[in-house]
């Protein structure tokens, strides 16, 4: 067990050498950089030069990398080309945020849909089920940004239930810890900001998470159906096993199997997919931040955001094939 | 009274806008204590749903419909409540099934699989369970039991999982057992340490055992009755040795003709029933086998045949049946069972322990036919 992690740790290595190269020499490609941003349309060459020079765009790409790498390694990602504060800084004001967002978007996403999914299993072919099929549809088909602007009009202006954006109202005064709201509210043992940050979440929460929501109760139905024809349900069964016991050690651990695996596949979108969330509810997250870096070619940013979102997804997906390993004992890890 | 008296079951799936199908159809027999009684046919002729049936283990879906009885030591199994029927199954009546790795949950060790068991019925937990989980595996011939209660079905060979499945089964000594093709996925020698296991448990606790079966050698080497089923009727019930000695419905003579001998001559051919399981008349205008029947006649189709009982106890449904005296059929089905009694042994009609099953039946007038 503890010599996969390792081994999988390690592949993360090359893994992450190999991405970041391909991104740099791609960045470099695309139209436009950083003095085109920064002047418009009506520098002249020679200022354009100059700022290329003193970003040091003009020496050769692999001398640019080599330096990129160096910098990496002392957990330096550079300089934003376009706030001029270093972009780690920047991550640690604005990732907490998302991450919150995240997590929020999966815990409901499982939550909601791990029971949805098996209820709607059991009630196969009746109101429940068709409820929930045709809900998963809708909530794969409507656009995200379409749906929060439908959440917001509904349950913050018209019932008043949630606030329609920020993190947490300005008006409490938060002491600052990790920039983890949530976190920092029980640490600190403010519980007020601890729930109004909670509050914040529910509507972007609820709104990430419909797509991944849809594919889990989709999943966890099809699997269950799966799983409740297998001869050793049947097994079970006749053991005359309560009908508990079947569902909760003989049915629900086998039907997770593929629930577990689509859940490491989403968590990666959902991270990426945060981006326009935050932006519709004005949440202070790391995705306007990103959304805007690409407009201004911000490359040390753009290069530090997507070498994140690879250590998580591989992260996220060490931890699935571990779960994996626990729930069966065929594919136990070596 | 029988232990199990299975009276008249029916089993009937519907669909809208399809023929209804009737799996099994009219199903009667008994089943005493310490007896094996074995249900055979093909596949399709519904000895399985019938077991199902008497379990409570179809699967629940709209369309399906259980008619008749199923009285198990004074209560109907079939009228149960699912709570009732979950205190009686694994406790007094148990089930074994065919394919003992898809019947064995992967994700689960063996150990537990037993002590749930246990846990249900016989109210053991931790170390005591553990301990009987460990001497149930050793009473069923699995070596190292105390090892093996950790492993996975994966872990286990075929021979060894259904050993563990048989655990299972009797862990609370159950009285009632139904083998369902218990061999039909293992290979021929494990086959035999399995139903010599089934036979020794079958002896030692006084357990009934109804035994489901395509194979032939099967029922001859344990069966004390036998009910042969075609198209979800049974066809024929005699006991064991009458059965295989003067087989009267020729869908039995046809079972025990088809059967590959050793003896046969080189270019000898196998004996199949012609046609397939497909080619059936429905009851109600006739013999199901009328289609496939060497001895057919004009009054096989019309109306359905009767069962004819005999005054010995066994019953066949059948207008023509195969003549008693057996001369040619009957010789080559002696051959056929060497395990069969010897040459000038009391006769299988004057078997002392043989009475007649059906009451004021009385001596029939002659060995033919009574209706």
């Amino acid at each position: 067990m503890f010599r996969f992690i390792v081994r999988r740790l390690l592949q993360l290595i090359p893994t992450l050498f190999g991405l970041s190269l391909l991104l740099f020499i791609w960045l470099r490609r695309l139209p436009g950089g950083p003095e085109t941003a920064i002047l418009g349309e009506r520098g002249t060459p020679e200022m354009r030069a100059a700022i290329r020079r003193n970003m040091g765009l003009d020496e050769p790409i692999m001398v640019q990398y080599a330096r990129f790498v160096r910098r990496l390694l002392r957990l330096d990602l550079g300089t934003s080309t376009a706030t001029k504060r270093p972009v780690v800084t920047e991550f640690l004001e604005r990732f907490p945020g998302t991450v919150e967002l995240t997590v929020m978007a999966l815990v409901l996403a499982i939550g909601v849909g791990i029971p949805l999914g098996y209820l709607a299993a059991r009630r196969r072919g009746r109101l429940l089920d068709h409820l929930s099929v045709g809900g998963s549809l809708i909530g794969i088909c409507i656009p995200v940004f379409f749906l929060a602007y439908v959440f917001k009009a509904i349950f913050s202006e018209n019932l008043g239930w949630f606030p329609s954006s920020g993190r947490q109202d300005p008006t409490i005064d938060a002491t600052r810890i990790t920039n983890f709201f949530i976190l920092d509210g029980l640490l600190t043992r403010e519980w007020d900001a601890a729930a109004d940050a909670i509050w914040h979440l529910v509507l972007p929460g609820l709104t990430l998470a419909s797509i991944p929501l849809a594919i889990i109760v989709r999943i966890t139905r099809a699997s269950v159906l799966e799983v409740l024809n297998e001869d050793f349900v049947r097994t079970a069964e006749a053991k005359g096993l309560t009908e508990s016991t079947v569902r909760r050690r003989h049915v629900l651990r086998n039907a997770m199997l593929p629930v577990v695996t689509s859940i490491g596949l989403l968590t990666g979108g959902l991270l990426s997919g945060a981006v326009l969330t935050e932006t519709v509810f004005g949440f202070t997250g790391i995705g306007a931040f990103v959304a805007e870096a690409i407009s201004q070619r911000d490359y040390p940013v753009l290069m530090g955001f997507i070498l994140i979102i690879a250590v998580v997804y591989v992260l996220v997906n060490l931890l699935v094939d571990l779960s994996y390993s626990l729930i069966d004992p065929r594919v136990r890890v070596r | 009274m029988a232990l199990l008296e299975v009276d008249d079951l029916s089993v009937t799936f519907s669909r809208r806008g399809q023929r209804t199908v009737r799996a099994v159809d009219g199903v009667s027999f008994s089943v005493d204590a310490g007896e094996v009684v074995g249900l055979v046919g093909e596949s399709g002729c519904g000895k399985s749903v019938t077991s199902l049936a008497i379990m409570g283990l179809l699967p629940k879906q709209p369309g399906l419909a259980v008619g008749g009885k199923a009285v198990f030591d004074g209560t109907d199994l079939l009228q149960l409540d699912d709570r009732s029927r979950r205190d009686i199954r694994g406790r007094d009546v148990a089930m074994i099934f065919q394919d003992p790795l898809s019947s064995l949950n992967p994700v689960i060790p063996i150990g537990l699989q037993v002590t749930e068991v246990l846990a249900r019925h016989r109210g053991m937990k931790g170390a005591a369970a553990e301990k009987e989980a460990a001497a149930l595996l050793d009473r069923v011939g699995i070596p190292d039991p105390k090892r093996r209660l950790k492993e996975y079905p994966h872990q286990l060979s075929g021979g060894m999982r259904q050993r563990a499945l048989i655990a299972m089964a009797v862990a609370c000594k159950p009285r009632l057992l139904i083998a369902d093709e218990p061999t039909t996925a293992l290979d021929v020698t494990i086959q035999a340490q399995i139903l010599e296991l089934l036979k020794e448990l079958v002896r030692d606790s006084g357990t009934a055992l109804v035994m489901i079966t395509h194979d032939l050698g099967v029922v001859a080497g344990m069966c004390d009755t036998i009910n042969v089923l075609y198209a979800g009727r049974v066809v024929e019930t005699a006991r064991r040795r009458p059965l295989f000695r003067e087989p009267r419905h020729p869908y039995t003579v046809g079972l025990l003709g088809s059967v590959p001998r050793l003896d046969a001559g080189r270019g000898e051919r196998l004996n199949p029933i012609p046609g397939s399981v497909r080619d059936v008349l429905p009851w109600p205008d006739g013999c199901a086998f009328a289609p496939r029947c060497s001895r057919r006649v004009d009054e096989c189709v019309g109306e359905p045949p009767q069962l004819v009982l005999t005054y010995d106890g066994r019953g066949y449904r059948c207008v023509n049946p195969a003549p008693v005296p057996g001369t040619e059929p009957g010789q080559e089905v002696r051959d056929t069972v060497p395990t069969q009694a010897a040459p000038g042994s009391v006769p299988a009609q004057a078997e002392p322990n043989d009475p007649p099953t059906v009451p004021g039946l009385g001596p029939a007038p002659s060995e033919e036919e009574t209706a």
